[in-house]
C-alpha cells in the first residue's frame, strides 16, 4: 500500500513571451526558490530533485539537467530527469510523487521549465529528415486533422474551439502569471484571427512561453507539519499508446480512457463531473476541450461540445465544472513545464491558493497532461482531504 | 519478397542557431571579457570561482560579488592536441590546460598556444592573449601563451560598452541518417515507381510506408504488398504559413491518405483542387514525377490529385481492399 503524498509548496515564474534577463539555470531557480518559500523550507530540507522538460532542441542545450545542479542544490542528493514530451511536466511531478509514495524519499522538490524564446519552438520539432517528405507544419499542423475529424463525428458547432479560446483567456485575466492576458477578448475576434492549419486558428491556439513550475512533494508525517494546507495525492496514473499503427483511435485515445479510468479508481472519483471541483486539462488547441471532456468521462462521447457550449467549464460563466481557471496551456505554454502548471494548479486550487481564479471551495481537483502525437497521458486528483 | 536491401544512408544536420539568455552573472563576465579584463565570483566559502557561476555549487546560494582576476596564472593540467579538428580553436598542434589565474581559486579551460609539446609542463606560466577584437564572447581570449612570449598584435578598443544580456549559440549536429531495411526496401521500390508496403502476420493490416513492425501487433512485418495509386482522404488541413525551407506556398492542403489496401494513413499534399472542395471521404489519386526525376523519395509523387470517384462512406476508410489486385 503506497504511503500518502502532498504537495506543500508551489512556485511558478511569471509566463512570458522572452525571459531575456535570467539564463535558464535562473528561471529555473526562480521557480525553486518560490515553492521552497511557499512550503517554508531551504535547500538543505530537499532530499532529491526531479526535473522534466520537454525536447532538447527547444534549447539546443543536452542534457540541460547536468548544468542545472548547481542551480537547484543538488549537490550530494540524487537527481533525475524525465521526458516525455509535452506531457513530461504531469509524468515529472508522477515520478516526484511515486518516491514519496513508496516511502523512498521524504521530501522532493520537483520542477520544470522551457525556455522557448532560446529557439523557433514552432519549428524545432519539424526539422526536415531523410527519406521522409518534408510536410510536417508543425504541432497545428500535426493536430488540425484530428480535430476536423473530431468535428465531424460530433456534428459539433463551428464555435465550440473560439469558445474555448474565449473563456480560457478570460480565465488567464484572472491569473497574473498567465502568459497572454486578453480581458477584453471576443467571440468575434477569436474568429476573425487569422487561420493557421485549418480549422484552427491563431488564437485557438497556445502560445510560445518561457517559464518554469516546481513543487515541494512532502510524506504525510512532513506534510502535516506543512506551514500552509497541503494538497493530497489521492490518485495518479501514467499511459502511452504507439503513435501510430493501423485502426489508432486518434481522437478519442485508448490510453487516455485508460489512464483517467485508473487514476478515477485510486481517487474514488465515480462521476467526474459531479465529484470534482474543478481540472486543469492540457488544452493546447481550443477544440481539445469537448475532446478531452468526452475521453476523461466529462461527457458522453459526442456530447463534450455541449458542455462547453453550455458554460459549464467557465469560472466566469459560473459553470459547475470550471476547466482550466488558471488559463491553461491556451494562456502560457513553456511546453516542458505546461504539464506540470496542470498538476500544480490543480493543487492551488485545493489548497485554497489560487487567489482571483480560485475555485470557490474547490476540495477535489484534477491535473492532467498529455504528449507527442497526443499518445502520453499522465493525470494526478488532488484534494484538501486525506480519504 | 526481395531478397536483401541496399543500405541508404544520408547525412543529416539538426541544428538552429539558439539566441541565449546569459543572465546577470555570465552576461557581466562577457561584458568584461569584451573590455579584456577577467572577473571571477566570490563563494559563499571566500573562494573565487573562475570563471563566474550563478549559483554555488556547494551551497546552492545565488553568487553576485565579481572579484577581478589577473591575466597570466598558472597551468594546473594539460594534455596535447597532435591534429586539431575542424572545431578546435587552432589550426595548429596545442594544448587544451586548466589554467589557474593568480587570483582564482579554481582553474579554468583554455588552450595554450605553445608551438611545441615540449614546451609544455604543469606548474609552467602563462598568459592570456587577447583577440584583437573583442566580441563578448569565450574566443575574446585568442589562448593563452607562455608569459615570457612577447605579444606585439595591435589591440583594436572594444565596439560597445553596453551590458552583455544574449548571445548567439550555434549548436549543429551532424547525423549519418540510415534508412533502415523496411525504408530502405520500399524507397527502392518508389524509385521504381511502384508503392510497395508490408502487411502484419497478425492483424493482417497493411503499412505503407512499411516501419518493419506492427506497433499494434509488436511483431515484425515482412510480406510485402504492391499497392495501386489511388487513396481516400482520411482528414486534412489547409495550412496557412509556409514551411520554413519548403518551397511550397500557403495555402496548400495536408492530408491524411489512406491508399486503397492500406490501412493505416500518410501525410501528402493534395492539389488541383480548390482547398474548399476537399473533404473527408474524397477519392484521390498519386500523380508522379517524371519518372527521370524518381529518386529514394516520396516526392517522387509530385501530389496527389482527386479523382471522379463517389466519396468513400467514412465507416470504410482505411479498410478498402485494393480492386487493382
Amino acid at each position: 500500500m503506497a504511503q500518502l503524498a502532498a504537495v506543500v509548496g508551489v512556485g511558478q515564474t511569471k509566463y512570458k513571451t522572452k525571459r531575456k534577463d535570467v539564463s535558464i539555470a535562473g528561471m529555473v531557480r526562480e521557480a525553486a526558490v518560490g515553492a521552497l518559500e511557499d512550503a517554508g523550507l531551504t535547500w538543505k530540507d530537499i532530499d532529491a530533485v526531479i526535473i522534466g522538460k520537454a525536447p532538447d532542441m527547444f534549447e539546443g542545450v543536452i542534457m540541460p539537467e547536468l548544468y542545472l545542479t548547481d542551480a537547484l542544490g543538488c549537490n550530494g542528493k540524487p537527481m533525475l530527469r524525465v521526458h516525455t514530451a509535452g506531457s513530461v511536466g504531469g509524468s515529472t511531478a508522477i515520478v516526484a510523487a511515486s518516491y514519496v509514495q513508496s516511502g523512498v524519499f521524504k521530501r522532493i522538490l520537483t520542477v520544470s521549465f522551457e525556455k522557448q524564446s532560446e529557439s523557433n519552438a514552432m519549428w524545432a520539432l519539424s526539422n526536415p529528415q531523410p527519406f521522409s517528405p518534408h510536410l510536417n507544419a508543425g504541432a497545428g499542423g500535426y493536430f488540425a486533422p484530428i480535430i476536423r475529424e473530431y468535428m465531424r463525428r460530433s456534428n459539433a458547432p463551428y464555435d465550440a474551439g473560439i469558445k474555448v479560446a474565449v473563456k480560457d483567456r478570460l480565465h488567464g485575466a484572472k491569473n497574473p502569471l498567465a502568459h497572454l492576458q486578453l480581458p477584453e477578448i471576443s467571440m468575434k475576434e477569436v474568429e476573425d484571427s487569422p487561420m493557421l492549419w485549418e480549422p484552427l486558428r491563431f488564437l485557438e491556439a497556445c502560445p510560445s512561453s518561457d517559464g518554469a513550475c516546481a513543487m515541494i512533494i512532502a510524506n504525510e508525517e512532513l506534510a502535516t507539519k506543512s506551514p500552509r494546507k497541503p494538497a493530497w495525492i489521492r490518485g495518479a496514473a501514467m499511459r502511452s499508446e504507439p503513435t501510430m499503427y493501423a485502426g489508432r483511435e486518434q481522437v478519442n485515445p485508448q490510453a487516455g480512457i485508460d489512464c483517467a479510468k485508473d487514476v478515477y479508481a485510486q481517487a474514488g472519483i465515480h462521476n467526474p463531473r459531479k465529484d470534482l471541483d474543478c481540472a486543469e486539462i492540457y488544452v493546447p488547441f481550443s477544440w481539445y476541450e469537448p475532446m478531452w471532456l468526452e475521453n476523461l468521462g466529462f461527457a458522453d462521447v459526442g456530447k463534450g461540445w455541449e458542455l462547453t457550449m453550455s458554460g459549464a467549464t467557465s469560472l466566469t460563466e459560473g459553470g459547475d465544472i470550471p476547466w482550466n481557471p488558471s488559463g491553461g496551456v491556451l494562456c502560457s505554454n513553456p511546453i516542458g513545464a505546461s504539464g506540470m502548471i496542470r498538476f500544480a494548479e490543480a493543487a492551488q486550487q485545493v489548497r485554497g491558493e489560487a487567489g482571483a481564479h480560485q475555485v470557490d471551495g474547490a476540495k477535489t481537483a484534477m491535473g492532467h497532461a498529455y504528449g507527442g502525437g497526443a499518445q502520453f497521458y499522465s493525470m494526478w486528483v488532488v484534494s484538501s482531504e486525506k480519504a | 519478397m526481395s531478397s536483401s536491401a541496399e543500405i541508404l544512408s544520408q547525412a543529416f544536420t539538426l541544428g538552429y542557431t539558439y539566441t541565449r539568455s546569459t543572465g546577470p552573472i555570465v552576461g557581466q563576465f562577457l561584458t568584461s571579457l569584451r573590455a579584456r579584463k577577467m572577473v571571477g565570483i566570490k563563494a559563499s566559502d571566500g573562494k573565487v570561482l573562475m570563471p563566474p557561476v550563478e549559483f554555488d555549487p556547494v551551497s546552492a546560494d545565488a553568487l553576485s560579488e565579481f572579484v577581478d582576476v589577473a591575466d597570466s596564472g598558472v597551468v594546473k593540467t594539460w594534455c596535447w592536441v597532435k591534429q586539431p579538428r575542424k572545431a578546435h580553436p587552432s589550426d595548429k598542434p596545442f594544448a587544451w590546460a586548466m589554467i589557474q589565474l593568480d587570483g582564482a581559486d579554481t582553474p579554468m579551460l583554455h588552450w595554450v598556444d605553445a608551438g611545441d609539446e615540449a614546451a609544455m609542463s604543469t606548474g609552467m606560466r602563462v598568459k592570456v592573449r587577447w583577440a584583437e577584437e573583442t566580441k563578448g564572447l569565450m574566443s575574446d581570449i585568442n589562448g593563452f601563451v607562455p608569459e615570457a612570449v612577447a605579444l606585439l598584435g595591435e589591440l583594436k578598443p572594444a565596439a560597445s560598452d553596453e551590458q552583455i544580456t544574449g548571445m548567439e549559440a550555434p549548436i549543429y549536429l551532424t547525423y549519418n541518417f540510415t534508412a533502415g531495411k523496411a525504408t530502405a526496401r520500399y524507397l527502392q521500390s518508389m524509385k521504381k515507381g511502384k508503392l510497395v508496403g508490408q502487411r502484419c502476420p497478425n492483424c493482417r493490416n497493411v503499412y505503407i510506408p512499411p516501419r518493419g513492425s506492427c506497433a499494434a501487433c509488436g511483431v515484425p512485418t515482412e510480406e510485402e504488398v504492391t499497392l495501386g495509386n489511388k487513396a481516400t482522404v482520411e482528414s486534412f488541413t489547409i495550412v496557412y504559413i509556409p514551411i520554413p525551407g519548403n518551397p511550397i506556398k500557403p495555402p496548400y492542403v495536408i492530408a491524411n491518405l489512406v491508399l486503397d489496401g492500406a490501412n493505416l494513413s500518410f501525410l501528402h499534399l493534395l492539389s488541383e483542387c480548390k482547398n474548399e472542395d476537399v473533404r473527408i471521404g474524397m477519392r484521390v489519386e498519386a500523380l508522379w514525377k517524371p519518372e527521370a526525376e524518381w529518386g529514394y523519395a516520396m516526392e517522387n509523387i509530385q501530389y496527389f490529385k482527386p479523382i471522379d470517384e463517389p466519396d468513400v462512406p467514412v465507416d470504410q476508410i482505411g479498410k478498402l481492399i485494393d480492386e487493382g489486385r
